[in-house]
């Protein structure tokens, strides 16, 4: 799919995808399922926490010492007999892909799921130049048909119902009996498995992401449930895996402890159901396996994140618990975030990758509400760092300026305490009479964007601070009355 | 490895290092660094998995049915061949098996199931059921641990529609991390086959509107036959 961003229109996309009946249907369903079941599934395990805590400080450790554990990694992927390569940005890592893929004369080339794929849209550039990509995720091949990009992390097409995808099998299987049954979600995947089957006997070259890379052995791993990705990488010439710098841990305790939290936490399984270790190309004595192995490694910027606070940001394990938890991406799905991340996490990492220019509406899209950072197994702080852009955006006078008067005028009082009080007073005292009668306004002059949606309610007693004091008036006098006693 | 390889790593590996504000060059970094390779601390493991013999094999079998797999616990590997072909007959299946090279799969007594077809090599996606042999169970999560090579190829575990899995309850861990000492054990610190494959119930998908579905690129069925071990 291609990387064409929409983010800077991010208004007009949640305005559309709020108006669209179908995409809400679906969307209705996002939060009821994974909530629950991530909250049964930590529930079950004690040391759940305990794993989170463990996960968090491994990742710490290891982008503390990236570069280190980087060269034991290509150290060990060599003595494997794998190839690493190094790329700086999305077109030095499509270069190398399509180098390899050319090399081996490659007609077709079958896909696992894999987000960095998606971040330097490859799949438009190899059809640019001939080669056939095959994305074989159920949910990544009914977005390629439909010429999408994915709308979540962990399940891409969860913004389609099956009457769609039975529509898109139609127009597409157009080989297959047009009287066939296909109304029930069974019998789409039976037909889904049929299909693909033929493209994984027929690829010339498997690309499939990275969940880890394993310092420790030089090991790439993926985790599945459906098995495409296993199927991807095992039976063409070639395995590509594309991974980005912040995928490496460094050994496989390390990576069994990140493991116990990554299942849980996206779907609510103990352990997803393909867990694959991948080193070098098939040995001598394999009969099956390919003969050639390649790690690209992405940077796109991260390196630069490394410095400051959003470092935090590279211990994600992509697991989509923050969406799924996310009252806005409940609200208006993965798509309206325009680019390739959605979610809290596509808040603080798009503005990062493409530019706080054309991301800084993502970190402003939120409640604060911090149910992200409640459920992220990692512990990313992400309303901190949302709030992190919210400033950076500030500094470069990239917000509208009415918003910039209105924090100026507000400014300009809050320094001045002596004029702060009795203005606010002033001003509650009128909105409290005007008020009076119904307890709330239908309308309020420079406040249209909120009484638009809902009612202001007026306001009742004092101001807070007035409030604060005599609360902290009455608190002083109490311990006397308890001394005099 | 191309120039352009070349140059792109030392970019990668300079900007790294500009923002960590290091050199590569300090001591105690590299000694961090080596320490927790060669030491490769376990952390925090769970203590479900942590029991004697006869109650992990039993969470063993608990998980794996929670993985929706199904498994038989027989009392001797002499049983396997004759617990294949009620498998291959209670589905339906025509009675033929794909197997590796494993010789613990290779001198079963395959005499005592006559009717079965026994071909050893790897899948083409033409085989209806597959048998390997698992390098180990983990009892935590109901898993299977295989490894790749001749005795028991990859392509077992992911092309036939039912992949049958033996597993000695000798093998069954409680943790993932008893698993790994035992492969270093066997293949040496660092070295890991061509592929481990954990493998946790059969092939699944909800991408059509969450619905969970069993098969979808992988097997339908994962059956596994447990071997041994004090029955409760």
């Amino acid at each position: 799919m291609s990387v064409e961003i929409t983010t800077p229109r991010f208004k007009d996309n949640a305005k559309k995808a709020l108006a669209d009946l179908p995409l809400q249907g679906a969307l209705s369903k996002v939060g009821p399922g994974f909530i629950g079941k991530r909250a049964a599934a930590a529930e079950k395990l004690p040391e759940f926490d305990g794993l989170r805590d463990s996960a968090r400080d491994i990742k710490n450790h290891t982008l503390a010492h990236l570069d280190l554990y980087l060269e034991r990694f290509e150290a060990k992927a060599k003595a494997a007999g794998g190839h690493v390569h190094f790329a700086v940005d999305a077109a030095d890592a499509r270069a190398i892909v399509t180098d390899i893929c050319q090399r081996l004369g490659a007609r077709t080339v079958t896909k696992g799921k894999s987000m960095i794929s998606e971040e330097i849209g490859l799949n438009d550039h190899l059809a640019a130049v001939g080669i056939e990509p095959v994305e074989t995720d159920l949910g990544e091949y009914l977005i390629q048909i439909r010429g999408e990009a994915p709308s979540h992390i962990i399940a891409p097409a969860i913004h389609l119902n099956k009457d769609q995808v039975e529509a898109d099998f139609r127009r597409v299987h157009a080989h297959l009996p047009p009287e066939r049954d296909l109304s029930e979600p069974t019998s789409l995947l039976a037909e889904a498995r049929g299909e693909l089957r033929q493209k994984f006997l027929a690829a010339d070259v498997g690309i499939t992401g990275a969940n880890f890379l394993v310092a420790e052995t030089g090991t790439s791993i993926i985790v599945t449930n459906e098995g495409n990705g296993d199927l991807t990488q095992t039976l063409p010439k070639a395995h590509i895996v594309l991974a980005s710098l912040e995928k490496l841990v460094p050994t496989l305790e390390d990576v069994s402890q990140i493991l116990r939290v990554l299942a849980r936490s996206a779907t609510g399984q103990d352990m997803s159901v393909y867990t694959t270790f991948s080193t070098g190309p098939r040995r001598p004595d394999d009969p099956d396996g390919p003969g050639e192995y390649h790690v690209v490694i992405l940077d796109n910027g991260r390196s630069a994140m490394l410095g400051g606070q959003l470092r935090e940001v590279l211990r994600c394990i992509r697991c989509g618990a923050c969406m799924n938890h996310c009252p806005v991406y409940h609200a208006v799905g993965g798509h309206a975030y325009g680019w390739v991340y959605p979610g809290p996490i596509g808040s603080v990492l798009t503005p990062a990758l493409i530019g706080v220019e054309k991301g800084r509406n993502l970190p402003n899209a939120s409640t604060f509400c911090g149910r992200c950072e409640e459920v992220c197994p990692m512990r990313i702080p992400l309303p901190k760092l949302m709030r992190h852009w919210r400033e950076k955006e500030f500094e470069r006078h990239l917000t509208p300026a009415t918003q910039r008067f209105g924090l100026g005028v507000w400014a300009f009082f809050a320094r001045r305490g002596w004029l702060y009080r009795p203005a606010t007073r002033l001003a509650m005292g009128a909105l409290s009479l005007l008020g009076r009668a119904k307890g709330r306004f239908a309308s309020l002059p420079l406040a249209g964007g909120w009484t638009q949606h809902r009612d202001f309610p007026a306001p009742q007693g004092g101001t807070f601070q007035a409030q604060w004091r005599a609360r902290q008036a009455e608190r002083r006098a109490a311990p006397r009355q308890e001394a005099s006693r | 490895m191309s120039s352009r390889d070349t140059s792109s790593r030392d970019t990668v590996f300079a900007s790294i290092r500009a923002s960590l504000g290091v050199t590569s060059q300090e001591a105690p970094r590299r000694q961090a660094v080596a320490d927790r390779l060669a030491g490769h601390p376990r952390g925090l493991v769970p203590a479900r998995g942590q029991l004697p013999e006869a109650e992990r094999l039993a969470l063993f079998r608990d998980m794996v049915i929670a993985a929706a797999a199904t498994i038989d616990h027989l009392p001797s590997a002499a049983e396997v061949p004759e617990a294949v072909a009620a498998y291959l007959r209670s589905r339906n299946l025509p009675m033929t098996i794909l197997r590796g090279a494993d010789a613990r799969l290779a001198t079963l007594p395959w005499e005592r199931a006559p009717a079965l077809d026994v071909w050893i090599g790897p899948s083409d996606g033409r085989q209806l059921a597959g048998l390997s042999h698992a390098f180990a169970g983990v009892a935590e999560s109901g898993t299977v641990v295989m490894l790749s090579g001749p005795e028991n190829p990859s392509t077992l575990n992911l092309l036939p529609d039912h992949h049958l899995v033996v597993v000695d309850a000798a093998d069954v861990a409680g943790d993932y991390e008893t698993v790994w000492d035992r492969i270093r054990a066997r293949y040496g610190e660092g070295v890991l086959p061509r592929t481990v494959n954990w493998i946790t119930g059969p092939s699944r998908s909800a991408d059509i509107e969450q619905t969970l579905l069993l098969g979808a690129h992988g097997p339908r069925s994962l059956h596994v036959l447990l071997v041994g071990g004090p029955t409760r």
